[in-house]
């Protein structure tokens, strides 16, 4: 069961600003879905090493050659506020 | 009808290459139809085709708006995107181009990829186009209704846990999630990357292997893309003499609506008719595979997910601080299956939660991929329904997540495990399409491709909205 608190909780974490209607709808969906999803803990999974790539590559490794980057306006275009050649962003506060 | 439009994509790049058809025609044929599309199924539409010459000059491609195009609008179905336009193209995108095929568009997807019915769009649902009533599946749903309905000769989509398979299971054509790493994934949109690929969606299986024979390889860009080891074939075979085939019980019986159950038995009994040899294979971590699936795709989508600031790109929402400018923008911008997901898979990941909930789905997923070798040690190839049922209605499953989620209970298993799958049609039942699907090991993707081909030739589905479009 996931209360109102955990929501608001992990909604901080995530940078998530919830409304009181989703913080409600939240808690018992995702309660419902970790319900589910808590039936993997019935499996014995003792000695199994965990999955986090499927494919076997390692150390994949390119020439350290430089090169030219990409022109800094070509990549501020999309920005919602660009300024001095940076994205402007509004101060952190206190 | 128009008999230009009833060529698949393979056949119409060989008229052209004959020059018995010419580009600029099937170019105006399509642009015309993807301007008229009234199912939703397109974000954007070309003014003017842009690709060279090659073995697929002039054959114009849908894009699902995953993509990165460069200069093209590009939102991942997203509204957080709205307005961003790409300095660059996904590679895959790129290449396409490179063998000669245009970008007809972009289409509609469920946002981030995110979800069975393209219901989580942030520019409204998809229609199928077998049924308006009825979803085209997700999250490639606009990619395959577009190939279905004929307002494209093909498209490519991504899968991360069905959203190739399922759609096109649910419009009756043909889509192939390739192994993990075959195609790179660099300029797609990142959903779970350990888990999302590219593929075609396509009217047939020839369709199916021209356009995926063109989008492998290894890419400086995607250091987790390999060099496929062998060269991608046209499928020829006629029979399946001596390939045998595994039935899983797991992912055939339990939850399979009957109509679908009546189609897939056929199916097996046209398999043998060619020859083919069926065995029952166990899969028996395959059913705990939608639980593992949604704790690490979601887990891996909140952390992908947080670029989505406000700072770089797409909109920006907030007067206050930077704290809020981050919080208003994505409370803004993200639609409620993707807080959702975020919200899972913060938790999940979480101080105190990890272990319990992303260690183990990481151990789960290494006893599917386990069980998957142990299956491939006695058989060729796998063969499932793709999907439990049918298209459903719209709004049908969108008040409980839980239930929009089993849509993938036959198709998560196989990105579990990184390995190849396609789906093919099957029949009907309820006078809509019910697909097919194979699996094979990883880079089977020749063998995958001749099996389907063989079963399609068999099965000889006649029936699709493009054909009488």
């Amino acid at each position: 069961m996931i209360d109102r608190e955990q929501v608001l909780h992990v909604a901080r974490l995530a940078r998530l600003r919830l409304t009181d209607d989703e913080v409600e709808r939240m808690s018992s969906e995702l309660s419902t879905i970790l319900d589910h999803i808590e039936k993997i803990s019935e499996l014995d999974l003792e000695d199994v090493e965990p999955t986090s790539h499927v494919v076997e590559v390692e150390n994949v490794l390119r020439a350290d050659e430089p090169r030219e980057s990409w022109p800094r306006e070509r990549i501020l275009e999309p920005a919602p506020d660009a300024a001095d050649d940076g994205f402007r962003v509004p101060s952190p506060g206190q | 009808m128009t008999e230009l439009a009833q060529l698949t994509a393979a056949q119409a790049a060989e008229k052209i290459r004959a020059r018995e058809v010419s580009a600029d025609e099937l170019w105006t044929l399509y642009r015309e139809r993807a301007a008229a599309d009234d199912l939703n199924a397109y974000m954007w539409v070309a003014d003017e085709p842009d690709a060279g010459d090659g073995p697929l000059a002039g054959v114009p491609l849908a894009v699902k708006d995953l993509f990165c195009v460069e200069g093209v609008p590009s939102y991942a179905g997203s509204r957080i995107l709205e307005g961003y336009r790409p300095p660059y193209t996904a590679t895959s995108v790129r290449k396409l181009r490179e063998a000669g095929a245009p970008v007809l568009g972009k289409t509609n997807m469920d946002e981030f990829a995110m979800g069975s019915s393209n219901e989580n769009s942030g520019f409204g649902p998809v229609a199928n186009p077998w049924d308006r009533e009825r979803v085209p599946g997700g999250s490639s749903g606009g990619s395959a209704a577009a190939v279905a309905a004929g307002s494209a000769p093909w498209a490519i989509g991504t899968d991360t846990g069905g959203s190739i398979r399922q759609p096109a299971a649910l419009c009756g054509i043909v889509g192939l999630k390739p192994t993990y790493g075959a195609v790179s994934r660099y300029g797609m949109i990142a959903f779970a990357s350990s888990l999302d690929q590219c593929g075609p969606l396509t009217r047939d299986v020839t369709d199916a292997a021209l356009l995926f024979r063109h989008m492998v390889g290894k890419d400086p860009c995607d250091s987790t893309s390999l060099e496929f080891p062998e060269e991608i074939a046209l499928p020829s075979a006629e029979s399946l003499d001596g390939v045998r085939f595994g039935v899983p019980p797991e992912l055939t019986g339990e939850g399979i609506e009957d109509g679908v159950k009546a189609v897939f038995d056929e199916t097996l009994k046209k398999i043998e008719g060619l020859g083919g040899k069926l065995e029952e294979v166990a899969l028996p971590h395959s059913p705990h595979g939608i639980a593992a699936y949604y704790v690490i795709a979601p887990a891996e989508a909140s952390a992908n997910l947080s670029r989505y600031d406000g700072v770089r790109f797409g909109i920006r929402e907030g007067n206050g601080d930077l704290l809020s400018m981050y919080e208003e923008t994505r409370a803004a911008g993200f639609g409620g299956e993707v807080k959702r997901r975020i919200m899972l898979g913060t938790y999940a990941l979480s101080s105190g939660y990890y272990e319990a909930y992303y260690g183990r789905a990481q151990r789960v997923r290494t006893k599917i991929a386990d069980d998957f070798r142990e299956a491939f040690a006695k058989v060729d190839l796998i063969v499932t329904p793709t999907s439990p049922t049918v298209a459903f209605k719209l709004g049908e499953r969108t008040d409980d997540p839980w239930a929009m989620y089993l849509a993938d209970a036959c198709t998560v298993p196989m990105p579990l495990a990184g390995i190849p799958a396609i789906s093919i049609p099957g029949g009907l039942a309820d006078d809509l399409p019910v697909g097919i699907q194979l699996a094979g090991p990883a880079f089977s993707e020749n063998r995958i491709f001749d099996a389907a081909y063989a079963l399609e030739q068999a099965i000889a589905f006649e029936e699709g909205p493009w054909r009488d479009a």
